[in-house]
């Protein structure tokens, strides 16, 4: 098992939004959470990633036979976990290019090689940036700042793909896409999925996943999953809303 | 070479001192000079030291300089030519000329010089001499009213300093670089007093380096009179690389006619404690005026920039930016002052001051300030205070940039927007690995001087920024 997350709780300034949380994923799987807001799904992904202030206060989080908990962001992301952000930051005055051979040159210097030549990285750029279907443009400016939503989420997308991780969380990729970059968004995840590398979708609607075709979805709701099914899930949560787990939760 | 007085009552005697050297202070004068000098030093007898209480000087604790002992020169050393000699500063690819001064004396082996376009360039002292009337024309005139202190010190007693003279219609080829280095064994008070004339429709580039050798004390109190004719220009870098045992003083004065421009940046790396004070006197419609500058304070170090300027004419613009990132227990003061007069319609002019504080111990005290007396004018002013966004820096953490280089690259990103308006390719590059080096507490005051003179060039390895692709 590539991720095993056992009986998670994460705690924020002493609150606790997950508890008692499980998950496995396989390599090759791509797995889908959903639930209505404020469960705790954001939540979820800032804790696998090592934000600082998400205390883990109970449980697991094995990742390739490794507890992961209480790594640092830049470790976690050296071990091949990637995480799209859900508001990507701006940060002016830093450009794509140069942000993005310093962390390729880190994770590469993590594995034991030489860092990429000037060349040899325009020549990695230019191929994932087709990818993701990026104009040119995008790769000269600083990151995020003045992009518009979509851009914002194809600039994760590229940058998962020139980090080419083994586990991608991506944290609500989808929302403020129009249908066009949505399609992007989707078009590059399903090109960069494999057998060696696994997915972790966050999503709100169902409609990203017309596009990503999950393995399974799971239902977050009060820091726990409540459900897990099939894609077909996902087609009945998008029907029928959430209000029946509550009741179905009350009932039991 | 004689040291004439050794300790603070320097500041207690000035006047006395001044009748015992007059001879020596006024050796180059003219007798319109020695005028200007003696009403100075009248003003002096009636004024006193800056303290807290003045209100230009209520974050700038000048108490500790003041204390200090200092020797003061009334004749230059006779090692300080040799010591000139083995700083030559090179900025790699920077087509310049370079002038050094050791201890407030200019190390020139010959008086003035005449470049083939006509431009003069020397000490002041022999600027006096050869060319009095010039001399005259703008000695003490800039900004009378605003006289302070060090100022009328500084027009009593200095010596010697750096004179330019651009004639009309010349557009400079080549960057003047002048290095101020402090060099000596002993504790030093030193004043140096500049001019700088520029032509109509003239340009001239001004790299004005002060650097310091040792850790010995140090305060330098300089004066800069620079005067812009019509249609001219002029791109004035400081740089700012001096020990944590220095004072720097520094009056920066310009009086612009109609049509030309100023672009003023400074760039303070380290210092003891550092006030630059800027004053632009626009003079003439037209004007274009851009003050920026940029400070990396840490230990105890203090900075203070002021910068006022008075739009007397309409149709000028004027613009300024300040950042800042201050570490450990430095402190520092921005006050920016625009005043528009009352005539001075569609002036334009902008302030910013932004400050990043990397410690609970470091402190900023910044005052944005617009004085507006016309009524069709386009005018705003800011000022930010706060510590690295931690959200930026957890998204450049999550892509595997780990967390040192990921507050370097911040802090850079921040540095950036200034270092960006240096309009001199080879210069900026120099500041840009500069600041890199600073940031990466590798900068100390050099061996040497501060443009690593005399040492072949190195490339800095800067493994977060390293590529411009």
């Amino acid at each position: 098992m590539l991720l095993n997350i056992k009986n998670l709780h994460v705690s924020i300034n002493d609150k606790e939004i997950i508890s008692g949380l499980n998950l496995g994923i396989n390599y090759g799987e791509v797995h889908a959470i959903m639930g209505p807001n404020g469960t705790g799904k954001s939540t979820l992904a800032a804790a696998i990633s090592g934000k600082p202030g998400y205390e883990v206060t109970k449980g697991e989080i094995i990742y390739k036979g490794k507890n992961i908990i209480g790594m640092s962001p830049e470790e976690i992301s050296w071990e091949g976990i990637f995480l799209g952000f859900q508001y990507p930051v701006e940060i002016p005055g830093v450009s794509i290019t140069n942000f993005l051979r310093a962390a390729l040159n880190e994770h590469r210097e993590h594995q034991g090689l030489k860092p990429l030549t000037g060349s040899e990285f325009l020549a990695k750029l230019n191929e994932k940036k087709k990818l993701v279907e990026i104009q040119s443009k995008l790769t000269n400016r600083s990151v995020n700042e003045g992009f518009s939503g979509g851009e914002k989420k194809k600039n994760e997308i590229f940058q998962m793909a020139m980090l080419d991780p083994i586990l991608s969380i991506l944290d609500e990729t989808d929302s403020g896409l129009d249908i066009d970059a949505l399609r992007i968004v989707a078009n590059g995840v399903n090109k960069l999925r494999s057998e060696d590398n696994a997915f972790l979708l966050i999503t709100h609607y169902q409609r990203l996943l017309d596009y990503i075709v999950p393995d399974f979805v799971h239902v977050l709701y009060n820091g726990r999953i409540v459900k897990s099914g099939g894609k077909e899930l996902a087609l009945f949560l998008e029907e029928k809303g959430y209000n029946w787990i509550k009741e179905e939760l009350i009932d039991l | 070479m004689k040291n004439l007085e050794k300790n603070t009552s320097f500041f207690e005697n000035l006047i006395t001192l001044f009748e015992e050297n007059k001879n020596k202070i006024s050796k180059n004068d003219t007798k319109k000079i020695s005028e200007v000098r003696k009403a100075a030093i009248e003003k002096l007898s009636k004024s006193s030291l800056p303290a807290l209480k003045d209100e230009k000087w209520r974050e700038t604790d000048l108490s500790k300089t003041l204390s200090k002992n200092y020797n003061y020169y009334f004749d230059a050393k006779e090692d300080n030519a040799k010591i000139g000699k083995t700083f030559k500063c090179v900025v790699p690819q920077l087509d310049s000329l370079s002038f050094t001064f050791v201890n407030g004396w200019n190390t020139f082996e010959s008086e003035l010089i005449t470049l083939e376009d006509g431009i003069i360039i020397g000490s002041f002292s022999d600027a006096m001499k050869k060319y009095p009337e010039i001399v005259e024309q703008h000695f003490d005139k800039i900004f009378q009213s605003e006289q302070d202190f060090f100022s009328l010190l500084n027009t009593s007693y200095a010596q010697d300093g750096f004179f330019i003279y651009v004639p009309d219609n010349v557009n400079a080829k080549k960057s003047i670089q002048i290095v101020n280095i402090i060099n000596n064994d002993e504790n030093i008070f030193l004043q140096t007093r500049n001019i700088v004339i520029i032509g109509k429709n003239s340009k001239l580039s001004l790299i004005h380096c002060h650097d310091s050798v040792n850790q010995k004390n140090s305060f330098t109190n300089g004066v800069s009179e620079i005067f812009l004719d019509e249609n001219s220009s002029i791109d004035y870098y400081k740089l700012q690389n001096l020990n944590n045992e220095s004072t720097l003083l520094n009056h920066t004065n310009f009086y612009q006619k109609s049509n030309s421009n100023v672009s003023t940046n400074s760039i303070s790396l380290n210092g003891g404690l550092i006030r630059n004070e800027t004053f632009v006197e626009i003079d003439g419609e037209g004007c274009a005026s851009n003050v920026y500058g940029l400070f990396l304070m840490d230990e105890k170090q203090h900075i203070d920039n002021q910068v006022f300027i008075d739009h007397k004419k309409p149709n000028c613009s004027s613009s300024e930016l300040f950042k800042g990132i201050l570490d450990d227990n430095a402190s520092g003061v921005f006050n920016g002052h625009v005043l528009v007069r009352k005539d001075s319609q569609k002036t334009q002019a902008f302030q910013s001051n932004k400050n990043i504080l990397l410690m609970d111990t470091a402190k900023i005290n910044t005052k944005p300030f617009l004085e507006i007396y016309a009524d069709d004018v386009k005018c705003s002013h800011g000022a930010t205070v706060g510590q690295l966004d931690n959200e930026a820096l957890f998204y450049l953490r999550s892509r595997g940039i780990s967390e040192n280089n990921a507050r370097m690259l911040l802090l850079y990103a921040f540095a950036a927007e200034v270092i960006n308006k240096i309009s001199i390719e080879p210069l900026k590059n120099r500041i840009d690995d500069m600041v890199k080096k600073r940031l990466r507490g590798e900068l100390s005051i050099c061996e040497q001087c501060v443009l690593h003179c005399g040492t072949p060039e190195k490339e800095i390895d800067f493994q977060i920024d390293l590529s411009r692709i």
